[in-house]
This record gives C-alpha cells, sequence and structure tokens, in this order.
C-alpha cells in the first residue's frame, strides 16, 4: 500500500502547531482508589501521563494495572481520588466522553463486532455523518485505509472482523484507537497476537505518536518489549504504586524484581531425552488448507517427532501455521493429507474425543473462546475431558470426580476458594491453569498447547512452565506453541521454528541464538526492533 | 456500609454470596408460594387436597413437555414442534387402535395396546431425530427448523384424521387391544396418571443432568460448544438427543391427553410449545443455553398452571387470563434478567476481588 499524501488524520495532535511540549502532564490521576466490595483494587495512587512520552505500566495479574487504566479511561470511576486533564479536574462517565477528551484505549481483551466490517467496527459510535444524517462510509473507508496502511496491514476495510486472524483482529482493535485524534493512548496488551514483524510496526507507530505529542501509557506481559518502549517505567503491586524508573539503565531484573517484591528466576528446562525415549507423537507430511485461502496451505508438509519427557517449543511468527497444525493435531480442524501418530496408535482419522482417550489433548491458544465453560464451576471445567475416569455406568462417580478434582487444583495450583466458584471468578492465569489441568486430568501422553502463557502475569507463567516440566519428568511428551522468542528459548528442549506452514529450522534450545531462531522465522530480531525505534 | 468494612469481610462475604444464591434459586419458588397464598386467601376452593390434585394434573402436561424442552433449551436450541407432536401422537395411537390397514393387502392390523404406545412415543422419536440431523448436520437455526416441523407435523395429524377425530379408543375385547384409556386415565393410588408420568419424567431426566455424562456434556456444550468439542464432548450426538428427548416426552404428553379425553384429535397439543417454553424460562432457565434444572422447569410450569386454574376458580374471565398470564411471563423474565445483572455484578467483583487479594478465599 503505498503511503498517504498529505497530513494523515492520525494522530493529528492539537499540540502540533505550538510544538509539542513533551514531558507535560496532560492526564493525571491523583490519590485514586478502588474499592471492590471490601477488597482494595486500588490505594491511593498518584499517575502521570506526560506528553510525548511511553509510560510503561507494569505489575502481576491483579496488581490494579487494568483498575487504574479503566479509571483513567471512563471505565470505571475511582472511590476517591481525581482524575485530572491538563490540570483541570475531570471526570469521565463513559468511554466515548473520555475519547471526546481525546483519551483512548486499546483493550486487553479484544472488544470487536464480529458481525460488522472492519470499518464499521473502526468508526463503531462515532460513524463520520455525510449528507442528510447518512454515513459518510467512503470518508470513513478513507481514514481506515490510512490507518492500516501505517499499521502495514493489508486488510481491506469491508471485510468482516469474524474472518480476520486473531493477530489482524488486534490490529483493528488498534487502528480503531488510532483513528481517533487521542492525545493520551492507552494501550493494554496491544501484542498479545502480535507477531514480531507487527509488534516491530506497532513500535514505529508508537515513535510517531510520540513525536507529534501524543501521551502513550503501554501494558504488556512482554517485559522486554515494554522496556524497550518505555521512557518511565511505573510498577504497581497490590494496589499500590511501589517503584519508578527512568529509561537509563532500567534493566529487566528490576522491573520483575519490582513486580514481585523479589528477583525472579526465568530460565528453567527439561531434561535433554535420549533415542531411548519412546517417539509418543509421530507428525508424518500433514498438509492443512488455508480456511479462508482457496488452494493455499496452512501447514505445508511438517513432519515432526516429540518423545516422552520432551518439551519441544513450535516457535512462528503470525501466520506460520501454529495454531492450525496444533488444531489439526487435535482433530478439530481436518488435513488434507499425512498422518499423525500417538504412541504407535494412527489417529489420523479420529475423532477429537477419540484422539483424546488415545492420549492426545489440546489447551487452546483463547481459553474463553475455545478452553472454558463459563457457565460451569471450577471442578465441572477441570472434570469436563476426564468424565471417562470417573465414570461407573451410568453414572458419573461423584466422590471419585471431587477427589480427582481436588487434586487437580492441587496439582496445577490454582488459587480459587474451592472447585464450586465461578469459573470467571478465577484470574486469567488461573483459568488458565484449569485448563492445562482439564487436560491433564485425562492423563494425557501428549500435550499440546497454543500459547499457554498468552494475557497470563509473569508468576503464573513461571509456574504454568514448572507445571509442564514436572509432568515431562513424569513421561508427557509436550508440544507448546509460542510467538515469544524468551519463552521457547527458555523453557523448550527443543525449538522447531516454522514458517509460511513449514518447518524450516530445528534448534537445541538451550544452545541457540536468540537472533538466528527470529530470523529463521522470518521475523524481525533484536537489530530491526531497535532500528525500528532508532 | 464504608466504616464497619475491617469486622469480618469473611462474614460479610458469605452472606453477600448467600443471598445473590438464594435469589437465584427461589426466585420462581417465592413467586409459588405468593401464587398460592394469594389464591388460598381469596377462595377457600383453592388449596383443597382435591384442587390441588385436579392443577396438578392440568400442570403434568405442560411440565413433562417442558422437561423434554428444557433439553433442547440448555443445549442453546428451541424446539416449537412439541405441541404439534402432542397433536400428531395422538393421531397416531387413535389411528392404530380403530385398526390399521396393512399396506398394499385389505387387511387391517389391530396391535396391542402397548405396541401402540411404542410406536406413538417412536413417532416423536423420530421428529426429534429430524429435527436433530436437520440443524446438526444442515445447520439449519432450531427455530427455523422446528417451525417447519410444526407445520409438518400438524399436517400429517390432518393427513391422517382427514381433519376429523378419532372418538373410539377402547379397542375391542376380541381384538385384544383394550386398555388404552382404561390405563392411561387411570388414578393409582388416586393420584392421575399424568401426575406420575410427571414425576417419572422429572426423575428420570434430572437423573440424567446431574448424575450422567451426558448431563455434563448438556451443560457444557449449551454453554460454549467449542470448548466443550475440544474436551471430548460429542456435540452432534448432544444436539441430535435432546431433539429426541424432547420429541419423545411431547409424544407421551399425546397419548395421555388422548386417552384423558378420550379422543385423538389433529388440533391437539396446540400452542403447548409456547407453555412449555414460558415454563422453562420462568424456571430460570437461559435461551442462550447453558443454565437450567428440572426443578427449575417445575416450578415455572406449577406457578403458571395454578396461576391460570386460580384466576378460573376467582372466576376472572379468560379474556383476562391471558392478560395476567402474559403480564407475569414478562415480569418473570424481567426480574430474571435484573438478577442477572446483579449476579454479573457480584462475580466481577469478586473476580476483581479474588485478583485484588491474590489469598484464597474461603467460602462454601
Amino acid at each position: 500500500m503505498a503511503p498517504s499524501a498529505g497530513p494523515s488524520p492520525v494522530a493529528s495532535s492539537p499540540s502540533s502547531a505550538d510544538g509539542p511540549a513533551v514531558g507535560r502532564v496532560v492526564l493525571r490521576a491523583l490519590g485514586v482508589t478502588k474499592h471492590y466490595g471490601a477488597t482494595l483494587a486500588l490505594q491511593g495512587v498518584d499517575f502521570q501521563a506526560r506528553a510525548g512520552q511511553v509510560t510503561a505500566l507494569f505489575g502481576e495479574n491483579g496488581a490494579g494495572k487494568s483498575t487504574l487504566m479503566k479509571i483513567m479511561s471512563g471505565v470505571e470511576h475511582p472511590t476517591s481520588g481525581v482524575l485530572e486533564l491538563d490540570g483541570e479536574p475531570v471526570s469521565f462517565h463513559s468511554t466515548a466522553e473520555a475519547e471526546a477528551h481525546g483519551v483512548a484505549i486499546i483493550h486487553q481483551e479484544l472488544s470487536l463486532c464480529y458481525n460488522l466490517n472492519v470499518r464499521d467496527n473502526i468508526f463503531l459510535g462515532r460513524e463520520v455523518r455525510g449528507r442528510g444524517g447518512r454515513i459518510d462510509f467512503a470518508a470513513e473507508e478513507r481514514v481506515v485505509s490510512d490507518v492500516l496502511a501505517r499499521l502495514e496491514e493489508d486488510i481491506d476495510p469491508r471485510r468482516d472482523v469474524a474472518s480476520l486472524r486473531l493477530g489482524q483482529q488486534q490490529v483493528v482493535e488498534i487502528a480503531r484507537a488510532l483513528a481517533g485524534e487521542a492525545r493520551v493512548l492507552i494501550m493494554d496488551e496491544p501484542t498479545s497476537a502480535l507477531s514480531s514483524a507487527e509488534v516491530a510496526v506497532l513500535f514505529r507507530v508508537t515513535q510517531e505518536l510520540k513525536a507529534h505529542g501524543v501521551a502513550v501509557i503501554y501494558i504488556s506481559h512482554h517485559l522486554e518489549e515494554a522496556i524497550e518502549l518505555a521512557d518511565l517505567a511505573v510498577v504497581l503491586r497490590d494496589g499500590n504504586l511501589v517503584a519508578s524508573h527512568p529509561k537509563e539503565g532500567l534493566k529487566l531484573s528490576w522491573v520483575v524484581a519490582a513486580m514481585l517484591g523479589r528477583a525472579g528466576t526465568t530460565e528453567q528446562r527439561a531434561e535433554p531425552v535420549s533415542s531411548d525415549d519412546a517417539v509418543l507423537l509421530e507428525v508424518r507430511d500433514v498438509n492443512v488448507p488455508e480456511p479462508h485461502g482457496a488452494g493455499r496451505l496452512a501447514v505445508d508438509g511438517v513432519s515432526l517427532d516429540v518423545r516422552a519427557g520432551e518439551v519441544v517449543c513450535l516457535f512462528g511468527l503470525m501466520g506460520a501455521g501454529r495454531t492450525e497444525l496444533l488444531e489439526c493435531l487435535a482433530g478439530r480442524v481436518p488435513m488434507a493429507s499425512g498422518s499423525i501418530v500417538v504412541d504407535g496408535r494412527d489417529v489420523t482419522k479420529a475423532s477429537v474425543r477419540e484422539r483424546i482417550a488415545s492420549g492426545l489433548g489440546l489447551v487452546p491458544e483463547d481459553r474463553q473462546r475455545d478452553g472454558l465453560v463459563q457457565l460451569l464451576s471450577v471442578g465441572a471445567n477441570l472434570s469436563l475431558a476426564g468424565l471417562a475416569t470417573v465414570y461407573t455406568a451410568p453414572f458419573v462417580d461423584r466422590s471419585a470426580e471431587q477427589a480427582r478434582v481436588a487434586r487437580a487444583i492441587d496439582d496445577v495450583k490454582v488459587k480459587t476458594a474451592g472447585p464450586n466458584a465461578s469459573i470467571t471468578s478465577l484470574s486469567g492465569g488461573n483459568q488458565q491453569k484449569v485448563v492445562i489441568g482439564k487436560m491433564l486430568l485425562v492423563d494425557p501422553k501428549v500435550l499440546l498447547l497454543d500459547e499457554p502463557t498468552r494475557g497470563v502475569d509473569v508468576g503464573a507463567k513461571a509456574e504454568i512452565f514448572r507445571l509442564l516440566l514436572g509432568q515431562a519428568e513424569r513421561g508427557l511428551a509436550v508440544l507448546f506453541a509460542t510467538s515469544e522468542i524468551g519463552e521457547a528459548l527458555a523453557h523448550a528442549t527443543r525449538v522447531v521454528v516454522l514458517r509460511k506452514g513449514k518447518v524450516v529450522r530445528q534448534f537445541d534450545a538451550a544452545t541457540a541464538d536468540r537472533d538466528t531462531v527470529i530470523a529463521a522465522a522470518g521475523g524481525a530480531s533484536h537489530d530491526v526492533l531497535e532500528q525500528a525505534l532508532a | 456500609m464504608t466504616t464497619a468494612v475491617a469486622e469480618s469481610p469473611a462474614l460479610r462475604r458469605r452472606t453477600r454470596i448467600n443471598v445473590s444464591a438464594l435469589l437465584v434459586e427461589g426466585r420462581a419458588f417465592l413467586a409459588l408460594v405468593i401464587t398460592v397464598l394469594i389464591f388460598s386467601a381469596l377462595t377457600p376452593k383453592f388449596l383443597t387436597g382435591d384442587n390441588l390434585i385436579i392443577m396438578s394434573r392440568h400442570v403434568a402436561f405442560n411440565a413433562t413437555i417442558a422437561i423434554g424442552l428444557l433439553m433442547v433449551i440448555l443445549n442453546g436450541g428451541i424446539d416449537l414442534s412439541v405441541g404439534s407432536t402432542v397433536g400428531l401422537s395422538g393421531v397416531v395411537a387413535g389411528y392404530l387402535l380403530q385398526g390399521a390397514n396393512i399396506p398394499f393387502t385389505d387387511a387391517t392390523a389391530y396391535p396391542a395396546v402397548w405396541v401402540v404406545v411404542i410406536l406413538s412415543l417412536v413417532v416423536g422419536a423420530l421428529i426429534g431425530v429430524i429435527n436433530g440431523l436437520v440443524i446438526t448436520y444442515l445447520k439449519v437455526a432450531p427455530f427455523i427448523a422446528t417451525l417447519g416441523m410444526l407445520y409438518v407435523a400438524r399436517g400429517l395429524a390432518l393427513v391422517i384424521t382427514n381433519g376429523t377425530t378419532f372418538n373410539d379408543l377402547r379397542g375391542e375385547p376380541e381384538l385384544g387391544n383394550t386398555g388404552f384409556v382404561r390405563v392411561l386415565a387411570s388414578r393409582p393410588l388416586g393420584i392421575p396418571m399424568p401426575i406420575w408420568v410427571m414425576v417419572a419424567v422429572a426423575v428420570v431426566f434430572s437423573v440424567l443432568l446431574t448424575r450422567m455424562p451426558f448431563g455434563r456434556w448438556l451443560y457444557a456444550s449449551g454453554g460454549n460448544a467449542r470448548a466443550a468439542e475440544l474436551s471430548g464432548v460429542p456435540i452432534g450426538r448432544v444436539q441430535i438427543l435432546v431433539y429426541v428427548f424432547s420429541g419423545v416426552c411431547a409424544a407421551a404428553v399425546g397419548l395421555l391427553l388422548a386417552a384423558d379425553l378420550p379422543a385423538a384429535t389433529p388440533r391437539g397439543g396446540e400452542f403447548y410449545e409456547l407453555n412449555a417454553i414460558a415454563a422453562v424460562v420462568m424456571g430460570g432457565a437461559a435461551l442462550s443455553g447453558g443454565r437450567g434444572t428440572v426443578r427449575g422447569t417445575l416450578i415455572g410450569a406449577f406457578l403458571i398452571g395454578f396461576l391460570v386454574d386460580g384466576l378460573v376458580l376467582i372466576g376472572v374471565s379468560t379474556f383476562w387470563q391471558q392478560v395476567v398470564k402474559g403480564a407475569v411471563i414478562i415480569l418473570a423474565v424481567a426480574v430474571d434478567q435484573i438478577q442477572e445483572a446483579v449476579q454479573r455484578r457480584t462475580a466481577g467483583t469478586k473476580a476483581a476481588r479474588a485478583a485484588a487479594d491474590r489469598t484464597p478465599t474461603i467460602s462454601s
């Protein structure tokens, strides 16, 4: 797409006329306290967003980041404390009102209307009116094309959001915030579904926004990414603002220590396997057609083996075919050709159900959509896949079920009020542990996990990998997909790189070089990201 | 509210959860109790043993259909064809009892009563299978598929009877097909047969829902079909079976209704689907699927039934009965929505609290 001529509607900041006053406080939270019932989510927090700067907000899940951002963007009201915009006290009663004041937010959870197209989603609630009050679709589409060109994403504005991939949906979410005239832009986990290349583009756009004097607040579980982008790092812990650090000398170890209140450990790896260990998963020449692309392959002749006790990482960028491969292995997506053998048993033609019975389970990428039944309790979610193990015809053996569920809660360390608690009462990390626990409850031989730590805080991430490594030690074969290079190298025994549906290279994770792996995946290496920022 | 927080947060928390749980579980029951109290105050005839049995017998027809329909609604579907299935199964029974012509011969078969009953139930099951297959494999929306079946089944009933009614269901002793009316309209232990059937259906389906894997599969696939599928739930089979259950329950009511009259009319069961939907929804089930219980549905059916019969007893005109019934249905669901909002808020608060606490909260 050709770059647009003339002034772009993106971030046409009012301050550009009199020059961006970098460092001036645009939006300030003063002594903000938020109660949920008897619980304190935020306690007297003072926080500023400064023009032309990126403020990175760090904290574990439940530290109060999202609550603070919800207050600053008008989603929630503080119990006490005030917001100031340009030094004047303001009170946002809705996100629309906040947007009208130039405060936009990119939400952590995608909040798009799947039945509408890209253009209508981006302008939802603030449609451009033409003659006679009709929507000026042409004007809207021009803006959308400009913004998407900025984001280097080739998406037709008239395409239905439902047909977009998760990463593209996130780009649309970002585009929605950019299409308004934001002075303060809050990005809450904007990159959780983006590839490295897309992240690099987002970084560049963020730099442009900064240059236009926009105040950016950045929240990400990809700590390194946020550190690279930050002009100022601010850390929340248990609802309190505990530390802040300028860009100079900002280190990952400082951030992690401040978040956890102690020094964190990162690398943990399974023992290397030998050729004596049984091959539990044998994938041969698997082809999966692209769901929307005519005749193209999403997975192109993939073959790989995973042995008992091995933790293999499928690394690849968005669209590399990771999700398609895993869903095909799980039996959810039909394959065009190839074969899949689990512990000597051919499951190529088996249903999802039969594959689970053969010991092959999938922990899906999108736990809200594919992993959990929100109306069921924690216990019922945990036992859903493994009902056969607690079944004494014709009834479900409830005492056996309770015992297994209690053990699973214990094994995967779910923090919950009990098996009868509502699944929606759990934090993201704990929900993810439930989805993993559900599959472990069927005593699988091979566990597939698609982005197992997406939207999960640092503490829970480490716990999830500790759990997987523990299971691998007991002979489970683990195959997980990720787009986060740090995760790939820190926890796998072997990294299989996927690119455009093909296995391009395999690395020994303990010795692999980070940039070589990224380059193999066809993504932007560290250097590229830095160049994007330079 | 703000000062005494520190004293006993755990206690406060527990009370609040209990209150919201009580509201959800007991709302329809509370409405039922209030209905009974009001009508008992208005007329002494309401709360008598005889009247309760009469009213329960009326309720039983709707409740039996509603419990079958609950299975479909738990799955996130709807079955509009149950009323027509009531009519068709009754007509099939009537046809068989009058003597069925064996195709391509002059012979007439007079099947035994148990055969008649089974064949009529099979008709209900067949309607369910067709509904289920069309919905699961042809991906027709349940509303449309069963709306179509509403007409097809009703039309078949009219075709079989040629628009008339089978009046004689008693059979002939020499043909060995007597007993249909005698048994199905009998009163074992003084309780009419429809009530026994309702109780049996309620027990069977509540055991199915709470104790068998199928129940779990049903709640899961109604709550989130994608997650259920990835957990190995055979969602297609579940979806077909719920329509079969619904069809069989409706067919059973068709038999009971025919024996009760005693006559098999092709117009039998008209608009029963609407009463059944009302009972299920008033019983706290979500039309979006995944939420609802047999107990709730029973309470919903009793609430509607007692309300209508009570209005009759105190002499309210049939026209006003309809107005009151409709208003109560809307009111019940509106209250339900308000409750859901309250629940969501408490769930949200709980989630935020759980996240903010970072310590496990213990509550039962």
